[in-house]
């Protein structure tokens, strides 16, 4: 089992996303994470998905994922085929801040986004390593909330959008 | 005009000939529309949404078009699942169309308000919701063209009742092709040479062929690749048909309980070249057993279906009506006789084993394969033979003379009981004049036997023959098998069938001795109408050969 990414391209339909996922429910896969916004090109989509599978079952759910009817195009990367950045966000109460936080802040160049009387947020992008280390260390801080995105990707093959849409 | 004017207008302009649905509220004006075009198009009241979409499968399978089916919202689209399931794994095209209630009202659990589009996702080609007039034409427009083209589908469209009575111009226009659905693959020369060159220097290659043949048109080039290659042929369940079993190269039925040589050598062949099917579970048996001493060549339309469940060497993406034909021209003609003796070698062993008993019984029941062969000698070469599912349908397989294409109908990948019926009512409504003969159980009958009032009021002459074993009779052989004989909640009181049929006004028969049955059989074949010939069998006959779930293609059972 190895770590892919799998990229759609699709039509922006009602209940495409829907399809999607059914594939992977439907063969009792869990997805690690998923992501979905408009492309650079009005009306075409593009969605992120990450999982945790073999070759061979990658190469079959990547196969039925094109086989839907408004999916333009779908295909798939071990992580060394792409360039990818995840997003976390950590929830602080202040009464807990002490002069400790700087130097943790500093050396993972994380940022204070949001300062309120009872907490900050901090942001972190990074792999999921980067931000999971972070949050073992803020959890003497008495962290409230964590929140981490998915993969936002791009891959490293030069090929672009509109060889596909077109 | 209305919304729903345009939903007939947009069906007749996609030559649909025939309609098989129920009405209810939230499909009201169409209906009423249907009522000023009864001239142009045929709609056929069935006894239940189920009984539509089958008999809509029934017609697909036979005409080669798009069948077409309407129901009502909530639990009118409910009824039509099966169907959807059905059709979509057996590749049929359909469109279906729901009312569905008002735009204003979707998600607030209004009367008679389902979710059809989220419960048919997963048993449909496509789908969509319309939720205003001027979207009804393009959305059936691309509904037809999903349905019938690439691999065929099941497709269901939802229309609001607003989108329904609301007022739009009407201009059609077919869909043709849209960006993100892709269903030609150019013909893959260097793949094509490079089957050839597996096919041209093997001593011991072997064809299966499925539906896909019967769907792609390509019986003909089917037919040329094996009378020049020499190449034994065996076919799946939804392929049967597709070549005519008298073809000297037709070796048999592949499966479960398919015949025992196309079974068993599949692990001696050293090369598999399967066309347009896709090793579905019953035919392989276990996986990792099936045909590993060979070098696969798939033939297949579908990218989706290579290596899904059998590793293909040279994978042939495309049509095979053009990948098969110049495949036929770059391999060398060749016999294969000794490889073939193998095949009628194992053939005999079968005659003796397993088809002495089931066509020459001794005993003094009836079996299921003597009413089968006593149908093959009066049955016209283009009947039609359309089967529910269990044992009956097993040996009606088993023993029917398939000799053209599109003479068989039944619920392959979903196996669904009560889908004969329905199936050959639609069968026949395609053709009045052709033998549509509908085989089929004592169980599965009673699934859909309302639809024997749809058979009354079209007057369609489907030929019924149920073939009685008091029993869930493939549930029992499997009881008897392998838990012990364990009879549990599989035998069935039944009622009179020749009354129920009576009721109906379709002439009826019941047959439980063997010198009645062929005159029976003769009678039914000749009489001008539909007609219901009920055949009590042995109870507790079983279907054999067999190959057991878990079990290997080679150690295929007579016994
Ligand atoms: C809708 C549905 N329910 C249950 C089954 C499981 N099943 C397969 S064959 C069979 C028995 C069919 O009995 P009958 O129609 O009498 O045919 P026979 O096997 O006796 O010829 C059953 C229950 C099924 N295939 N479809
Ligand atoms: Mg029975």
């Amino acid at each position: 089992m190895k770590r892919y990414t799998i990229f759609v391209i699709t039509e922006n339909f009602i209940g495409i996303l829907n399809r999607i996922t059914i594939i992977f429910t439907r063969r009792g896969i869990n997805i690690d994470a998923l992501t979905a916004s408009e492309s650079r090109i009005p009306g075409v989509h593009r969605i992120t998905i990450e999982v945790t599978v073999t070759e061979e079952t990658v190469i079959q759910l990547v196969n039925q994922i094109e086989k839907i009817i408004d999916v333009i195009k779908a295909f798939h990367h071990e992580d060394s085929g792409v360039v990818y950045q995840e997003l976390a966000l950590y929830k602080i109460p202040v009464s807990r801040l002490d002069g400790g936080l700087e130097k943790i802040i500093r050396d993972h160049h994380a940022k204070i986004i949001a300062a309120e009387p009872d907490f900050v947020v901090l942001e972190l992008t990074g792999h999921k390593e980067k931000t999971r280390e972070l949050l073992e260390l803020l959890k003497d801080y008495g962290i409230l909330e964590f929140a981490r995105s998915g993969r936002v990707a791009v891959a490293k093959r030069m090929l672009t959008i509109d060889s596909f849409v077109n | 005009m209305r919304g729903a004017d345009i939903v007939v207008r947009s069906l007749i302009a996609e030559q649909a000939e025939i309609i098989f649905g129920y009405p209810g509220g939230a499909i009201m004006p169409v209906y009423d529309a249907l009522y000023d075009y009864h001239d142009q198009i045929k709609h056929v009241l069935t006894r239940h949404e189920q009984g539509a979409i089958h008999a809509a499968q029934g017609y697909a399978r036979i005409s080669g078009k798009v069948g077409v089916c309407l129901a009502t919202s909530g639990p009118g689209a409910t009824n039509l699942i099966t169907g959807l399931a059905d059709a979509q794994i057996d590749s049929t095209p359909l469109v279906c169309i729901t009312g569905q209630v008002a735009a204003h009202l979707l998600g607030t659990d209004a009367f008679q308000e389902t979710d059809v589009m989220g419960i048919s996702m997963p048993a449909t080609k496509w789908n969509i919701q319309v939720r205003h007039a001027k979207d009804i034409a393009p959305a059936i427009a691309k509904a037809f063209f999903i349905a019938r083209s690439g691999r065929p589908g099941a497709v269901l469209i939802d229309i609001t009742k607003n989108a329904q009575v609301e007022l739009e111009e009407f201009n059609y226009s077919p869909c043709q092709e849209f960006r993100s659905y892709k269903i030609h693959h150019p013909v893959d020369l260097p793949a094509i040479q490079e089957a050839a060159a597996l096919i041209n220097s093997a001593s011991r290659p072997y064809l299966l062929f499925g539906q896909g043949v019967v769907l792609g048109k390509a019986e003909a080039e089917l037919k040329f690749f094996l009378d020049k290659s020499g190449i034994p042929a065996a076919s799946t369940l939804l392929g049967s048909g597709a070549l005519s079993q008298e073809h000297p190269n037709y070796v048999g039925k592949l499966g479960m309980h398919g015949n025992y040589a196309p079974n068993l050598l599949t692990n001696q062949c050293d090369v598999l070249i399967a066309v347009g099917m896709r090793f579905d579970d019953r035919v392989t048996g276990d996986l990792s057993r099936y045909a590993k001493q060979a070098k696969v060549i798939h033939l297949e339309l579908d990218p989706s279906e290579i290596n899904k469940n059998v590793k293909a060497d040279v994978a042939v993406l495309g049509d095979c009506k053009e990948s098969l034909a110049t495949l036929t021209e770059a391999i060398t003609g060749k016999k294969h006789e000794a490889w073939m003796a193998k095949f009628r070698a194992l053939e005999q062993q079968e005659k003796e084993a397993v088809v002495q008993h089931d066509l020459t019984p001794t005993k003094a029941g009836l079996t299921m394969g003597e009413v089968i062969h006593q149908i093959n000698q009066y049955k016209a070469d283009d009947a039609v033979l359309v089967t529910d599912v269990g044992q009956h349908q097993m040996i009606a397989w088993r023993y029917f003379n398939y000799k053209k294409t599109r003479t068989q109908v039944t619920s392959g990948g979903l196996g669904t009981m009560g889908f004969a019926l329905p199936a050959a009512l639609g069968a026949q409504l395609h053709d009045y004049s052709r033998q549509v003969i509908c085989v089929v159980g004592d169980g599965g009958i009673q699934m859909t036997i309302q639809e024997l009032g749809t058979i009354m009021q079209t007057k369609a002459p489907v030929k019924i023959v149920l073939l009685n074993n008091n029993y869930l009779g493939m549930v029992r052989q499997w009881q008897q098998m392998f838990f012990d004989k364990r009879y549990s909640f599989t035998e069935l009181d039944n009622p009179d069938f020749i009354k129920l049929a009576d009721a109906y006004g379709i002439k009826a028969q019941k047959v439980d001795e063997r010198s009645s049955l062929q005159e029976a059989i003769e009678d039914m074949l000749i009489h001008d109408g539909p007609f219901f010939l009920e055949v009590v069998v042995e109870k507790e006959d079983n279907v054999f050969p067999m190959i057991a779930t878990g079990c290997s293609v080679e150690e295929v059972r007579l016994h």
